[in-house]
């Protein structure tokens, strides 16, 4: 029996185009426990169904946002899903509760290299850096933040062969999420979870 | 009269009792009409000698299928086919020739007669496997399209042997047949335009033919199709379709080429045409007919006697004479790539020998080339290779296809590039929106329309389209609705629409059927009937004149989207829920008091979703963005 209810809510507007993030988005359907949504199939016109987002929200325990980066931040409809489905009263406000205690994290692929995303190099922040109005969102609706997984160099990692790897490292890491068998306290605490995968999932 | 009427109704119980069993046990239809041929044949001896008078009828059902063929072929396709058609064709009925006829070198048969022997095995049944390809659907694997194109050019190839063949004549049986000369010089002479024309008159007169048909199919057909069809009576239609057909083979007749050719060829200048898949459906119930009688003449003209008499010799002969054509296949069919269970298809379907094998046979016979002893065993061997051909794709089909589908199965699944085609019915103003947007994105649409003139319009604007009824049954079976993935009914009559998607249910409940409504009430109706997806004709662009009006009314465009998507919203869950109770009234009308009462709720409902705030909580149907109360970052301040 699965420990923990893992909602992948995904968000990929090019998905023909698609060669990291679909394997991955395939990969995690299989997994026992996991469950996925792919938000551009389900709302093609932006109109979400809160009601249905939100039930969705209670009902897991982990929640994850996957993506492509797109200009430092998810695409347009991630945003608006936060936007729509995160309201006062459910998310925050002195009633909005219902996230309190639940788990987050960003899985998302981006185009730089992983040394331009440092402060010397052209993107000039960590990738955890750049996502820091998310790790905001999951302080204020009460969410324990994990530092996010990223496949980097996302155009060539097709040819250069990276994206079994990757997709094994998800996989990983979403069955131990499934079984509760992740240290989370270091996962707060690393800048991403990338080197460290091994080290953070927990034998039996 | 009598006679006749019973004739015909023995063939027809034998057929409708034996195909559809043999069909039930997977053996297919050909060999249902055989085993229907055998039994009131040799076995039971309800039919005799005239047979023979009855297959040279039938044969003209493989004119028909060749017309047909033709119809599936753009000359395009035909230009693209042609280093399989000469290569693989040239070389399997080379190949074949050769080593059959070295094989009778071998048993000290005379160069001439090996080499007639050759050839007729070297033919193989086209009837059988084209008819067996389009039952199993295997008419576009790469296995099939090769097979056709070996097919064709053996077909192709029959009107030079016809040519040589007398060429091959033993004197001594030549010197035989002059005693019974007199009697034969009647039978043989037959009506010929060509007969006693130089050479070269003849090939003048073979030219100016084919050019007329040609030409003629071109540029006549389409005025007098449409001349017919404005009439709007079906069976003159389907008088025309036979006339074309029928005067075409007469034509060919006269002037001593093959009518399968002449056929075919017209076939290929109408494939084009847009009463195309209307020809179609009118001339294909002539040909599976007359193809299932040829069949059935085939099984019953099988001579139990001289099988008994020579048992081991003629199961002998036969199998040797797959196994060789089979080898010839298989070494073409790798020298060509073709891969896989391709490859064993293309090798076993094509086998056995053909039934332009009978008509070489008894052409052989009539111009002193084979004795005709020799020929009756021969005739008993191609029957019989006939009659073991459903055996092979029955093999193909249990033993060899599953095993590569297992292997093919673990690999990564293959990546499906070819979607079923769409069915359009009705290519009015609305059709030919929906067939324009599939279009543009790469799906193969086919189109159908009942208007002659309407046709005529959208293939002026470069739509291809066909007319045709739409709601007959035989039209949607060669517009190819078997292997579509959806039918479209985007038809101008409530009632022909009503029609069409409950025999589509019925007929085939798995494709999909999407239709157009023209009202509520209508909608109702085609959902009750089983339609997968319904769209009220007005509804779309009505609501889209009243978004432009809000707009035009000041309202901010965006505010105006969401309002729009908020009453689709609703309107959906009404419109389900209307349904319902529609369903459940009893009345005769369905449209009572309950019905009309709970239509006015509804609409009360919707007007209120559009004008208060999902942040009221009064309805969660808003969509948009609601601000958090004023005040509220108050909250935060303790947790600073």
């Amino acid at each position: 029996m699965p420990k923990n209810k893992v909602l992948v809510l995904y968000a990929h507007p090019s998905q023909h185009r698609s060669e990291v993030n679909q394997p991955l988005f395939h990969a995690a359907e299989n997994i026992e426990g996991v469950t996925t949504v792919d938000l551009y199939y389900e709302y093609p016109s932006y109109n979400i169904n809160i009601d249905r987002e939100q039930k969705r929200l209670i009902e897991h325990d982990v929640i994850i946002f996957q993506f492509p980066l797109y200009w430092y931040s998810t695409p347009a409809m991630l945003k608006e899903w936060q936007d729509l489905v995160l309201e006062y009263g459910f998310a925050y406000g002195t009633q909005g509760t219902a996230l309190n205690g639940k788990r987050f994290m960003c899985a998302l692929s981006a185009g730089g290299r992983s040394d331009a995303y440092q402060t010397e190099g052209y993107n000039h922040f960590t990738i955890r850096e750049l996502l820091y109005p998310m790790e905001q969102m999951a302080a204020l609706t009460g969410m324990k933040y994990m530092a996010p997984l990223a496949l980097f160099g996302a155009r060539t990692a097709k040819e250069e062969g990276r994206i079994d790897q990757h997709t094994k490292r998800w996989q990983n890491l979403l069955c131990a999420l499934v079984n509760d068998q992740f240290d989370y306290k270091r996962a707060y605490e690393v800048e991403k979870l990338n080197p460290y995968l091994n080290q953070l999932i927990l034998g039996e | 009269m009598t006679g006749y009427f019973l004739q015909a109704f023995i063939y027809l119980v034998a057929a409708v009792i034996a195909v559809p069993i043999a069909k039930r046990l997977g053996l297919g239809s050909v060999l249902g009409y055989l085993i229907a041929g055998v039994v009131i044949g040799p076995i039971i001896g309800l039919v005799g000698e005239e047979t023979t008078t009855i297959q040279h009828f039938a044969e003209f059902g493989v004119v028909m299928m060749l017309f047909l063929v033709g119809l599936e072929l753009e000359p395009k396709m035909l230009w693209n086919m042609r280093n399989r058609l000469l290569g693989l064709g040239g070389l399997q009925v080379g190949g074949t020739t050769a080593a059959v006829m070295g094989i009778a070198l071998v048993f000290e048969q005379p160069w001439t007669i090996a080499l007639a022997i050759g050839l007729i095995f070297a033919l193989s049944s086209t009837a059988i496997v084209l008819q067996t390809f389009n039952e199993k659907g295997l008419t576009r694997t790469d296995g099939g399209q090769n097979a056709f194109s070996v097919l064709l050019f053996q077909d192709i190839a029959v009107i030079p042997m016809l040519a040589f063949i007398p060429l091959l004549a033993l004197p001594e049986l030549v010197e035989k047949a002059q005693s019974a000369t007199s009697a034969a010089a009647e039978h043989h002479e037959e009506l010929s335009l060509v007969a006693g024309l130089p050479g070269w008159g003849y090939a003048i007169v073979i030219v100016i033919s084919i050019v007329g048909l040609v030409v003629g199919g071109h540029y006549l057909s389409r005025p007098l199709f449409r001349f017919v069809a404005s009439s709007g009576l079906r069976e003159i239609f389907t008088a025309t379709a036979l006339m074309l057909v029928v005067g075409i083979a007469a034509l060919m007749s006269l002037i001593g080429l093959s009518p399968a050719l002449g056929t075919f060829l017209a076939g290929v200048v109408l494939a084009n045409s847009e009463f195309r898949h209307e020809l179609e459906s009118n001339i294909d119930p002539f040909k599976g007919l007359l193809l299932g009688l040829f069949f059935i003449t085939v099984g019953a003209g099988i001579n139990f006697g001289i099988l008994f008499d020579d048992f081991f010799l003629i199961i002998g002969l036969t199998l040797g004479v797959m196994l060789l054509k089979a080898l010839v296949l298989y070494i073409l069919a790798f020298c060509f790539r073709i891969r896989k269970s391709n490859r064993w298809l293309f090798t076993l379907s094509l086998a056995q020998a053909g039934e332009f094998g009978f008509v070489l046979l008894s052409f052989t016979t009539q111009n002193h080339v084979i004795p005709t002893e020799i020929a009756q065993t021969l005739s008993l061997v191609v029957a019989l290779s006939m009659f073991l051909t459903p055996g092979l794709f029955i093999l193909f089909d249990k033993v060899i296809l599953p095993r590569y589908e297992q292997a093919s199965n673990q690999g990564e699944a293959d990546e499906i590039d070819e979607k079923g085609t769409v069915i359009i019915a009705g290519i009015g103003r609305f059709g030919q929106i929906i067939n324009r947007l599939l279009v543009a994105n790469g799906i193969k649409t086919v189109v159908l329309d009942h208007q002659a003139a309407q046709i005529d319009m959208v293939r002026q604007i470069n739509t291809k389209a066909y007319f045709g009824d739409a709601t007959r049954p035989d039209l949607l079976h060669t517009a190819g609705i078997e292997e579509a993935a959806m039918v479209v009914v985007a038809i101008d009559n409530r009632d022909a629409s009503l029609e069409l998607v409950k025999y589509i249910k019925h007929s085939y409940p798995k494709v999909k059927i999407l239709v157009r409504a023209f009202d509520r009430g209508d909608s109702y109706l085609l959902r009750q009937a089983g339609a997968d997806i319904i769209e009220i004709e007005t509804y779309h662009s009505a609501l889209e004149l009243g978004a432009q009006a809000l707009k035009e009314l000041g309202q901010h465009p965006f505010h105006v989207e969401q309002q729009k998507a908020s009453y689709k919203r609703v309107e959906n869950k009404k419109s389900d829920l209307l349904y319902q109770a529609w369903l459940d009234d009893s009345s005769g009308e369905r449209f009572d008091n309950n019905y009309r009462q709970l239509f006015i709720h509804l609409e009360e409902q919707i007007k209120l979703a559009l004008v208060t705030d999902r942040a009221d909580k009064h309805n969660n149907d808003e969509r948009g963005w609601t601000p958090p109360p004023k005040g509220y970052a108050e909250d935060f301040k303790d947790n600073l």
